[in-house]
């Protein structure tokens, strides 16, 4: 029960109320402007760095784990709920399982067209109009779903060990 | 018992380090990898892939299955941190949370 001097004031229960814990300190204005500018830019970039896996150096692991930690960087400069409201548990579990069954996926594609497990080149008519890089972009489909599975086990892990698996509060 | 660990961990450094002496130097250009792998695909990846960066090559293509199984081993990890540490009981408050019932 609360009291309050003016009995006509209605007390709007905000956000705040919500982390009236020991531990919790509000985070700063500076720290949340600067992470909300540069999360985008650390999520294009590791796109980019998938995307790019096969020409340049980087790869699946690589820009999966720079995606996990801009979403990270999002639970340490608000707060978890923060992140857990956008990203929640049952998508980062689908996510986690999805990127391994892409890659299989891929390799029990090339056996059904005829080739044997993880051979790219027997997927050749699935893109009539680029045969010759046919192993390019089967690694590029792989690399993809290595991304997706590693960002999303980053994520899981994180949340896991910061709140203790309650996924409420933590750092 | 301290002591008996200490010496076992020395025993056991020094084991691997006496099996690193017998490693090819870094980079040696006649290391068995050198000699054998590395000119194979230093000379075929472009016409059997067709993909300028070795490494993923190397990665995705030829050590298919092993990449295959590093994102399973990923996916384990994941799923193991889930299993041995989420907790669906609600957060303890109040008096509880201080002194914790035994």
């Amino acid at each position: 029960m609360l009291h309050v001097k003016n009995p006509g004031t209605r007390i709007i229960p905000g956000n705040e109320f919500e982390h009236m814990d020991r531990e919790w300190v509000p985070s700063d204005r500076i720290i949340k402007t600067v992470c909300r500018i540069l999360i985008p830019f650390i999520q294009i970039y590791a796109l980019y760095v998938v995307a790019h896996g096969d020409f340049s150096p980087g790869g699946g692991f690589q820009g999966g784990v720079i995606f996990g930690s801009s979403l990270i960087l999002m639970a340490i400069s608000y707060n978890l709920k923060t992140l857990m409201k956008r990203v929640t548990e049952k998508f980062l579990s689908i996510f986690a399982a999805t990127g391994v069954l892409i890659y299989v996926g891929l390799g029990v594609l090339a056996m059904i067209m005829g080739g044997r497990f993880l051979d790219y080149s027997m997927l050749a008519p699935l893109v009539p109009w680029d045969p010759g890089h046919i192993r390019a972009l089967g690694m590029l489909g792989v690399e993809i779903g290595v991304g997706i599975a590693v960002m999303a086990v980053m994520v899981i892990i994180y949340v896991n060990i910061v709140s203790e698996g309650r996924h409420d509060e933590g750092l | 018992m301290k002591f008996l660990g200490f010496v076992i961990v020395c025993l056991t450094g020094g084991l691997l380090l006496y099996g690193t002496m017998d490693l090819p130097d870094w980079g040696d250009p006649a290391s068995p990898a050198s000699t054998h792998l590395s000119d194979y695909y230093i000379e075929h990846i472009m016409e059997e892939t067709r993909v300028p960066n070795l490494v993923t090559a190397v990665l995705a293509d030829y050590r298919g299955y092993d990449t295959m199984f590093e994102t399973a081993v990923v996916f384990c990890a994941g799923l193991a941190c889930f299993l041995l540490l989420r907790d669906f009981r609600p957060k303890k408050t109040g008096i509880s949370a201080i002194f914790p019932r035994v």
